[in-house]
């Protein structure tokens, strides 16, 4: 039955004061120092000489109901009924005397979720939606993601690294999963397979054209019908004709490989920002448990917890010893993939006598 | 329910094991002990298919047209491919809902939250996504607006999917870390919600992200993934407590601070003196926050807080990454004159990029295309060397107008150091404030 629609109240963003912990309002923008009492739990204090612990608790990201409400639970028996998430998806719980802060990790921990992941651990790995929920994974994240925690569990809980490592995970090549210390992501490694009988009825052409980075697509008739054709030599399988051209199936259950990149850091400290560079390919896309890719990452931070120094990240480290001493003590395989020939990669060739033995 | 029959999902079942919590548990607990029929066979349905990607290695979501009456967008649709084999998770769309700014939650509303949701979705929820909203994942067409409709109502709004200003991020800041430089929170929510019409509309050439991080730390990440990155910093000299300074020598030792602070200083603007206080060569910190995350105890922000804004940051398609451009160096934000300064460099550089970027292209592609210049005069704003990692290298320019650009440029020194000589007394001259 139809019936008069509901107009919409724009409100946009909500104001956050309305659901923060009483001694952060207390002492907005009055805050002295903090310290690191243990990992997972972090002490601000104010000017006023007030305090807020943090105790920051891993999860499984993807939350049903029950969870969520487990959450609750705790945080209205154990700490102050205030949480905040973090952008890597932990949820704060935040308390206004340190004697809550013990009993609250102990409720956390016997029902299952990791305290940890503050400072200089192995942070959460961020990541995005694959197969469960995405509409052009090359693989799935939630599972990789699992798995990989799994063997990360005392790096999360236990702040032992140089500095603090974040890791991203991104089902495709747009990288959603963004930046991070280390990234595990989908590199494909054949041509789009493109369903002829469609693409005059799905795509949109000419912006399928103008996607492709290389030029490599141009529109053909194909058995008496408009579609498009790519160059296979120019093709370098980076599936951005995917999303808006489903015909042009980029995923491939054997060729969609993971690749290995480091040394992306967000931050400004030390160095300026940096993008996280290609280490490692050819990495088999092997469900459920993905152990080769669990391998190659558990193998890098060894070398990196081995080798850097206190407040180094992974870029930092690198910039330190250099690339031939990275692959070197990772004894991962250095190849030509390695030597970037996109626009500006001139940048980063070593145009000097610098070299290391 | 009783004649349900649940899918095998022996890939599935082992990412169960291990310590980590596990999402595939919690899909489970939803078909196995909610008590609503339709919650039960959502997930079952959606587990079968989960399975069906893991086994053959591909996904089976294609996306749609679907939204909420009187919007464009906020809606990502999910229609299953092989929805004649898991009918009753056909329909899977995710509501993308804005997060309170610094994502802070009460349980009270994280409650009524799961409430509404388990009456109109599938139970599930992330908080947050990649661009930084709530995830509400898996309602069929005409629940989403059901849903949508009875949190609107109490105070959540949609983000952005698809070529629009997408929902803003802001770190925790001043709500409670003692870098904060700035009141992120309401800069997050002057900018975004200054838009709320290309939120919720999505007629832009592309997507446009704000992120706003209390610090050059930048927990946000606004400089390699927002097209508006506001970033807060100072422009006076860095507090040290000496005597804490002192304090940390005696507990840690005189070699780690050598080796882990002083040498660590990018610009060389920092040296221990014989009677081991610390000396700051201001004028040369680049504000890059390492000697103050280290000590945070005797090393504070200085008084005159403000922002950078930089822009154009964006991942790898089409043309590679690009990390955002330094526009504004520094401006305060204290004053409602300051704010609303803000909203309008950010209102220039989105009718900029709305009228000049191709279809598809980010606001940082555009500017590579363009070049910087072009776009600094769309929106009116001066160059300053602090917009350049070094000058240009290449000869091929025109420089016709060099005297006239050179007088513009003694121009606004002068102003400057008027606006300076005109400022409060109390405040800290400093010599960066003319540049």
């Amino acid at each position: 039955m139809a019936q008069k629609h509901r107009m919409p109240i724009e409100s946009g963003c909500p104001d956050g004061f309305q659901y923060m912990h009483p001694t952060m309002v207390r002492n907005f923008g009055q805050w002295k120092y903090h310290t690191h009492p243990r990992p997972g739990v972090l002490c601000h204090v104010a000017e006023s000489g007030d305090e807020v612990w943090t105790v920051r608790v891993g999860t499984q990201r993807i939350l049903d109901v029950f969870t969520l409400r487990k959450l609750c639970d705790l945080g209205d028996r154990y700490a102050d009924g205030h949480v905040r998430f973090t952008i890597r998806s932990n949820i704060e719980y935040m308390v206004d005397r340190q004697e809550k802060v013990d009993p609250l990790i102990e409720a956390l921990e016997a029902e299952g979720f990791v305290v940890g992941g503050t400072q200089n651990t192995v942070a959460f790995i961020s990541h995005t939606q694959g197969w469960l929920h995405c509409d052009i994974p090359g693989t799935d994240a939630s599972g990789v993601v699992k798995a990989m925690m799994d063997e990360l569990i005392d790096e999360f809980r236990n702040a032992e690294m140089p500095n603090r490592v974040h890791i991203t995970t991104s089902c495709c090549q747009i990288n959603c999963g963004g930046q991070g210390d280390i990234a595990i992501n989908i590199q494909h490694t054949k041509p789009p397979k493109i369903n002829h009988d469609l693409v005059a009825n799905i795509c949109e052409r000419p912006s399928v054209v103008a996607r492709c980075p290389v030029a490599a697509i141009r529109p053909a008739m194909v058995n008496g019908k408009p579609s498009l054709e790519v160059d296979e030599k120019k093709c370098i399988c980076c599936g951005a004709c995917y999303p808006p051209c489903t015909p042009m199936q980029i995923n491939d259950p054997e060729h969609s490989k993971l690749a290995i990149w480091v040394g992306g850091n967000h931050s400004n400290a030390r160095s300026k920002p940096s993008f996280q560079k290609l280490v490692a390919a050819g990495i088999p896309n092997n469900p459920p448990r993905w152990p080769e890719a669990t391998a190659v990452v558990k193998n890098i931070l060894r070398a990196y917890k081995e080798d850097a120094r206190d407040w180094e990240r992974i870029n930092d480290w690198i910039d330190r010893i250099g690339w031939p001493r990275f692959f070197e003590l990772t004894e991962l395989p250095f190849t030509k993939f390695h030597i970037d020939n996109w626009r500006g990669s001139r940048k980063s060739l070593n145009a000097s006598a610098h070299l290391r033995f | 329910m009783n004649a349900m029959k649940k899918h095998d999902t022996p890939m599935l079942d082992q990412l169960e094991q291990g310590p980590w919590p596990s999402f595939i548990s919690g899909i489970k607990r939803l078909r196995d002990d909610h008590e609503e029929g339709r919650i039960n066979a959502m997930a079952n349905d959606l587990l079968g298919q989960l399975e069906h990607s893991y086994e053959t290695r591909r996904g089976y979501w294609k996306g749609g047209t679907v939204s909420v009456y009187g919007y464009g967008g906020g809606i990502i649709p999910r229609f299953s491919e092989v929805g004649d084999q898991y009918p009753k998770s056909r329909e899977f769309h995710t509501l993308r809902v804005q997060p309170p700014a610094g994502n802070h939650y009460t349980t009270d509303i994280l409650r009524k939250l799961a409430d509404s949701w388990e009456k109109w979705g599938s139970g599930l929820v992330t908080f947050h996504g990649q661009t930084g909203n709530i995830m509400f994942i898996g309602a069929d067409t005409e629940n989403t607006q059901h849903f949508f409709d009875e949190i609107n109502d109490y105070g959540f709004d949609l983000g952005g999917a698809g070529p629009c200003v997408r929902t803003a991020q802001s770190c925790v800041g001043a709500a409670r870390c003692e870098q904060s430089c700035c009141n992120e929170h309401a800069i997050h929510r002057s900018l975004v919600n200054n838009f709320v019409d290309d939120v919720h509309r999505p007629a832009l050439p592309y997507k446009f992200k704000f992120k706003v991080s209390g610090c050059p730390n930048d927990c946000m990440n606004s400089i390699e993934r927002a097209d508006f990155a506001v970033i807060g910093t100072w422009r006076d000299d860095m507090k040290v407590d000496q005597a804490e300074v002192k304090a940390y020598i005696e507990r840690k030792g005189r070699k780690y601070l050598i080796d882990n602070v002083i040498t660590r200083c990018p610009t060389n603007a920092l040296s221990l003196a014989d009677d081991d206080s610390l000396e700051v060569d201001n004028r040369n910190c680049v504000r890059c926050m390492h000697c103050l995350n280290v000590m945070p105890k005797c090393l504070s922000p200085g008084d005159e807080k403000g922002v950078s804004i930089l822009i154009g940051g964006k991942r790898t398609l089409k043309i590679g990454d690009l990390f955002g451009t330094v526009i504004v160096p520094f401006m305060r934000l204290e004053t409602k004159e300051d704010y609303a300064r803000i909203v309008e460099i950010a209102e220039e550089t989105i009718d900029f990029f709305a009228e000049n970027a191709l279809e598809h292209e980010r606001t940082g592609e555009m500017i590579e295309r363009i070049g910087l210049v072009n776009f600094l005069e769309g929106i009116g704003l001066e160059p300053d060397p602090n917009m350049i990692a070094h000058p240009r290298e290449s000869s091929y320019v025109r420089t016709d107008d060099w005297d006239e650009e050179a007088a513009k440029w003694f121009d606004r020194r002068q102003t400057a150091a008027k606006t300076k000589d005109a400022s409060p007394k109390g405040e800290k001259a400093s010599d960066q404030s003319a540049a």
